[in-house]
């Protein structure tokens, strides 16, 4: 490069001489992987586009030499919705696109505020009774555990013990108990009919599945995740040992050990009698698996904060939820966005492990599809569609992942 | 309703000592330990009075009692009438066998792809780039599935008896078969000879650094390395009698018999694992090299170094440093992604013990030992990867 | 910091007494209260259970759990089904995520004993087969000494196969994979030599899943194994376990005595034959006894028929013969004891 000519070129010889052929190792390569790519994309070509079937034909596709497309145009709403009623497909489709525009939603940085995650929060439950239909009964043990964790929330906040709230909590949390303790699991006090037919959870399958897994085990894992950061970082001993000690163990098996135990042991560890529907069971254990993970980028996060906002914080005599809930989480959080989303994107990947434990995911979904016989040998297409599916959300997630990268180290300036 | 009177009664000086940090700190301890305690013994007990009252079995006594299944593909020998303590040891050692030729190929491919994406050649950067972000982006569960699909699939490779062999290779749908030398006394003496010539110039390289460090003067030992490679294993070949017999796959009956075999299930799960973990361990190298700064490849160049020099001796150990922890997480990331081998069928650790699960009954224990064994595996891989990282963060100056 | 860590305790003291409270009670009693059936089925088996585009279920092992909530509450339509693998299926049971496991599952000690499931009878008599692509020409499994062989882990075939290897002196390299249809997949695309399961099982995946419509692949004549298949629930309720078995007898004894879905109300009101009188609660004592309404083999049988017409319903059209599924007096194994 140094020792370019001093002739005057064409700029597009001049880009070319110097990405392509800037040295005699470097023109070699090129020529290399000309040849190479010469020999196999065209061989790629014909097989995915111009030999390829893409009418519903299982005759035309077994005489093609090509690729089968037409298997995805036929099998599209197997594919797309698993096994739900085909007639109702319309409330995944609500629900995948409401899931989407709310992500869409959450990756803009300027509409953050609680508005957004009162919306999550309404939407999250609004999801399953939409996709679920039938009548909800919400069962004692749901109320009196919110309940309790009013309750608990009350006592763990710093209140003087005459103070009406003091009081109104702990009147909350008794009454939850009580009311826990003696009704039984199966008392429904509400009753609430939707109106729309109901749809077990192990007819719900394909993308909205896939969708709701990731998006619920993002959201319900990331309290949870603060928690053992804090844990980890805490100056206890008994809760740093213990966070640690669940960190390490979650993060030292695979996920599919954690489905597993999620799908063959949570039956065996309730009282007998109590059953928890199969899904929820694949989401709390993707729940519990992914806190660990999280837990250790935000604890990265905590780790970013310099020493003096904590010292700082003291010196305000703000106490430890004061101190972490208004000084260091929010300049923690900011830290990890980027990291986090990237966490999410594995997560996401993670979700199609559940075919495993019997779930029809996206991939549970094309195996279904496939296994009517008539299409049996154009699985593969099947699965090129789903991993291209993947591609698209993982691909764009992890774009913006780099561009919010650059826009917070530009706006924090540090 | 008495607890709710009781608060009335607390005395003003009680409540300052509540606020001092120490007490507070044991009280909160106390109360999450018992909180947890009462959860860990809430569902010990019952799981406990579940397995009491439906008359399930639990213990370990299962692991000695006869396995009854046969298993494809094993590295130590195993019969059905093996234990079930020999049958999960064989899934364990596929499991490793997988995941140390996974991190080798995916490390090897990775340092490539990563080195690549950094190249001035635009066509090499922009195809490494690619690569990177299209397969990161996929599942491995589903690259694994796709590549078990294809391998075995009629459309993309012929059967056993259609197939022709190139050069004594064959590529079925049920594996690649191919020539190995027979089993001889010669061929075992060659393997010995090199392991020997191995260590040997490990020794010489460790003295010529001393030397190096004492008289600033060292020989290059790359003439004399390769011939004691090369030379050591070739005499003692020669010396116990120079087999030359080749053990050919050929027909026979119902599958090509002879030769050695990688089966479609170990394929499509090495596959699947190197091309995936080398595309993140690609992106690890690419920007733990982009980490070294800029004046240090300016000041080789200046020193007129070669290129690979600079790359093997100047850039490369200083972006080690910055490779070797996320590095160390990919590995563990590979081999417990190694457990997606259920999915096709490949016998490592969790198929094993999945169908020890299911003939016993007995899941607890099942995924107890996969969890311990995982945990046992992680936990070395990461003591081994720390003392590496320890190691070479020693170079620095 | 007394108050507070007193409450904490209380708290804490309360919340355990929660799980004292609750009780299961028998099974009879929480399905009657649910009102609702829940059966664990296969993920997918033509004959036994398999689900339409729509999400109805049929099959024989479908149509047990139908004549069981048909006598409970007079609706055969209230099951609801639970698709389960072979890795979920004892565990389903176990836990009591389903009341009743009918899932073509073999019927062997150490399942009735160490597993924590009680077999209730036997309601298919079946044996383990071998399918093989009518191109190998093999013509017996003696034929099959180094074949590749696709099974699925966790069931009794896994067990026979190497069993009967092992007694045959041959070797076989087995292709295990978990999920029905990916075994099918990988055998029709020919990664093995043959496919193994119960001979039923092969008969429903030659007549369903094979291409050609089955014209291509051959089922070997011998059988290996014994399977007694049947359903099985969990330990410890005697009473849930007498219901389960006295409605297939009462299905097989329907058979015997003619009795069938289209005369079953009309024999109900005038028959004279004391035993079909006592079967259908027109001479009452029966229902009290096993704890289910009078008319419970009516409301069965009106609802699925007799074992007969469940057969024909769904086995015959995969070509079977009745063989040892027929009555004891026409040559058969199905014997049921008299319902007295």
């Amino acid at each position: 490069m140094e020792a370019a000519p001093p002739k005057i070129l064409d700029d597009r010889a001049q880009w070319l001489r110097a990405n392509l052929f800037s040295s005699p190792l470097n023109s070699a390569l090129t020529i290399l992987i000309l040849v190479a790519l010469a020999l196999v994309v065209p061989k790629i070509l014909s097989w995915a586009l111009f030999n390829a079937v893409f009418a519903p034909d299982p005759q035309a596709c077994r005489a093609a030499k090509g690729a089968c497309w037409g298997f995805i145009v036929e099998k599209f709403r197997l594919m797309t919705f698993g096994t739900y009623p085909y007639e109702q497909q319309w409330r995944p489709l609500a629900v995948t696109i409401l899931l989407l525009s709310l992500i869409g939603a959450t990756m803009n940085l300027r509409l953050w505020g609680r508005r957004l995650w009162i919306t999550w929060a309404i939407c999250v439950p609004l999801m399953w009774i939409l996709m679920r239909g039938g009548s909800i009964r919400i069962p004692w043990v749901l109320i009196s555990g919110a309940l309790v964790l009013t309750g608990l929330i009350g006592l763990a906040r710093n209140i003087g013990f005459r103070d009406w709230r003091f009081i109104s909590t702990l009147v909350l949390l008794l009454a939850g108990v009580y009311r826990f303790a003696s009704s039984g699991v199966f008392d429904y006090p509400l009753f609430l009919a939707t109106g729309m037919p109901l749809v077990e959870t192990d007819k719900w399958g394909g993308l909205p599945l896939t969708l709701i897994l990731s998006a619920n085990g993002i959201v319900f894992s990331f309290p949870l995740a603060v928690a053992l950061a804090l844990g980890r970082r805490s100056e206890l001993p008994v809760i740093r040992a213990l966070s640690v000690g669940y960190i390490e163990i979650v993060r030292g098996v695979p996920l599919i050990t954690v489905l597993f135990m999620a799908s063959l042991m949570i039956p065996l560890f309730l009282p007998s009698g109590i059953t928890v529907d199969k899904l929820l069971r694949a989401q709390i254990g993707f729940i519990l698996f992914a806190a660990a993970y999280e837990a250790e980028v935000i604890r990265g996060g905590l780790q970013a904060v310099p020493k003096g906002q904590y010292e700082a914080a003291d010196a305000l005599g703000l106490s430890y939820w004061n101190k972490m809930g208004l000084i260091v989480l929010p300049q923690a959080l900011k830290v990890v966005i980027p990291p986090m989303v990237n966490t999410f994107i594995g997560f996401f990947k993670d979700t199609s492990l559940v075919i495993i434990i019997g779930l029809f995911d996206l991939l549970g979904a094309v195996r279904l599809a496939s296994s009517d016989v008539e299409w049996r040998i154009f699985y593969v297409e099947g699965l090129v569609f789903v991993a291209l599916v993947y591609f698209a959300f993982c691909y764009t997630m992890a774009v913006y992942a780099r561009r919010l990268e650059t826009h917070l180290n530009v706006t924090t300036g540090r | 309703m008495t607890v709710v009177s009781e608060p009335k009664g607390a005395s003003p000086p009680r409540r300052r000592s509540f606020y001092d940090k120490d007490v507070q700190a044991i009280v909160w301890q106390a109360v999450f330990l018992c909180v947890v305690v009462a959860i860990g013994w809430f569902l010990y007990r019952n799981t406990m009075q579940n397995l009491a009252a439906r008359n399930i079995k639990t213990g370990f006594d299962f692991l000695g009692s006869e396995a009854g299944f046969e298993i494809g593909e094993t590295l130590i020998a195993y019969s059905p009438a093996a234990n079930y303590t020999r049958a999960l040891a064989v899934g364990f050692l596929n499991t490793l066998q997988v995941a140390i030729i996974g991190i080798v190929l995916a490390t090897l491919l990775g340092i490539a792809v990563g080195i690549g994406s950094l190249s001035k050649n635009w066509l090499v950067a922009k195809l490494t780039a690619g690569y990177i972000h299209f397969l990161r982006n996929i599942p491995v569960l589903l690259q694994i599935v796709l590549w078990y699909t294809i391998l075995i699939s009629e459309r993309f490779l012929p059967g056993p008896r259609q197939a022709e062999a190139f050069l004594g290779i064959f590529a079925t749908q049920r594996g690649v078969y191919f020539p190995v030398p027979q089993a001889h006394a010669g061929w075992t003496a060659a393997l010995v000879g090199f392991l020997l010539a191995a260590v040997a110039l490990t020794l010489m390289s460790r003295w010529n650094a001393q030397r190096r460090e004492d008289t600033g003067t060292a020989r290059s030992l790359f003439l004399p390395g390769v011939a004691l490679l090369m030379g050591v294993p070739f005499l003692a070949w020669a010396l116990n009698g120079a087999p030359t017999a080749i053990d050919w796959p050929t027909l026979r009956g119902f599958n090509l018999s002879g030769g050695a075999r990688i089966t479609p299930e170990f394929a499509a799960v090495l596959f699947g694992l190197t091309v995936y973990t080398s595309a993140f361990i690609g992106e690890i190298v690419r920007s733990g090299i982009m980490a070294v700064p800029k004046g240090q490849t300016e000041a080789a160049r200046a020193l007129g170094l070669k290129p690979s020099v600079i790359l093997r001796k100047v850039i490369l150990p200083q972006a080690m440093r910055v490779i070797v922890p996320p590095l160390t997480s990919q590995y563990l990331n590979l081999t417990k992604n190694s457990s997606l081998s259920v999915a096709v069928g490949y016998p490592d650790l969790v198929n094993v013990a999945n169908t020890t699960i299911n003939q016993t009954g007995q899941a607890i224990e099942g995924v107890t030992i996969i969890m311990i064994v995982y945990l046992v595996t992680s936990l070395a891989t990461s003591a081994f990867m720390n003392w590496y990282n320890e190691r070479i963060a020693l170079v620095e100056r | 910091m007394l108050k507070r860590s007193l409450i904490a305790v209380a708290t804490a003291t309360l919340a355990l007494g929660i799980c004292t409270t609750a009780n299961a009670g028998s099974r009879l009693d929480a399905v009657k209260a649910r009102g609702q059936l829940v059966c664990g089925v296969n993920t997918g088996l033509a004959g036994f259970a398999l689900a339409d585009s729509t999400g109805k279920w049929t099959g024989i092992d479908v149509d047990l759990c139908r004549a069981i909530a048909a006598s409970m509450f007079g609706d055969a339509e209230k099951v609801r089904y639970v698709p389960l693998n072979t890795q979920q299926r004892f565990t389903a049971l176990q836990t009591g995520e389903v009341d009743i496991l009918s899932r073509n599952t073999t019927w062997t000690l150490t399942r009735d004993t160490q597993q924590g499931l009680n077999f209730a009878a036997t309601l298919y008599y079946d044996g383990q087969g071998f399918m093989v692509a009518k191109k190998l020409g093999v013509k017996s499994a003696k034929e099959l000494d180094g074949a590749a062989v696709c099974v699925q882990p966790g069931t009794t075939t896994e067990l026979n196969l190497a069993d009967y290897f092992r007694a045959n002196n041959m070797k076989f390299k087995p292709v295990v994979i978990e999920n029905l249809q990916e075994v099918n997949a990988a055998f029709f695309a020919g990664r093995c030599d043959v496919l193994t399961t119960d001979a039923s099982g092969l008969a429903a995946i030659l007549t369903k899943d094979a291409p050609n419509k089955g014209a291509d692949h051959v089922i070997l004549p011998e059988l290996i194994s014994k399977e007694p298949l049947g359903p099985a629930v969990a330990q410890g309720d005697e009473q849930w376990i007498d219901i389960v078995r006295w409605t297939i007898f009462a299905l097989l004894e329907a058979e015997e005595y003619g009795i069938s879905s289209t005369n079953v109300e009309q024999l109900a009101k005038d028959t004279t034959n004391p035993n079909i009188a006592r079967i259908l609660g027109k001479t009452p004592g029966m229902g009290k006894a096993i704890g289910l309404p009078e008319d419970w083999v009516v409301r069965a049988v009106k609802a699925v028929g007799n074992y007969g017409q469940m057969w024909d319903r769904h086995i015959k059209p995969l070509g079977l013969p009745r063989g040892l599924n027929n009555l004891w007096n026409k040559g058969g194994l199905m014997y049921a004891p008299p319902i007295r």
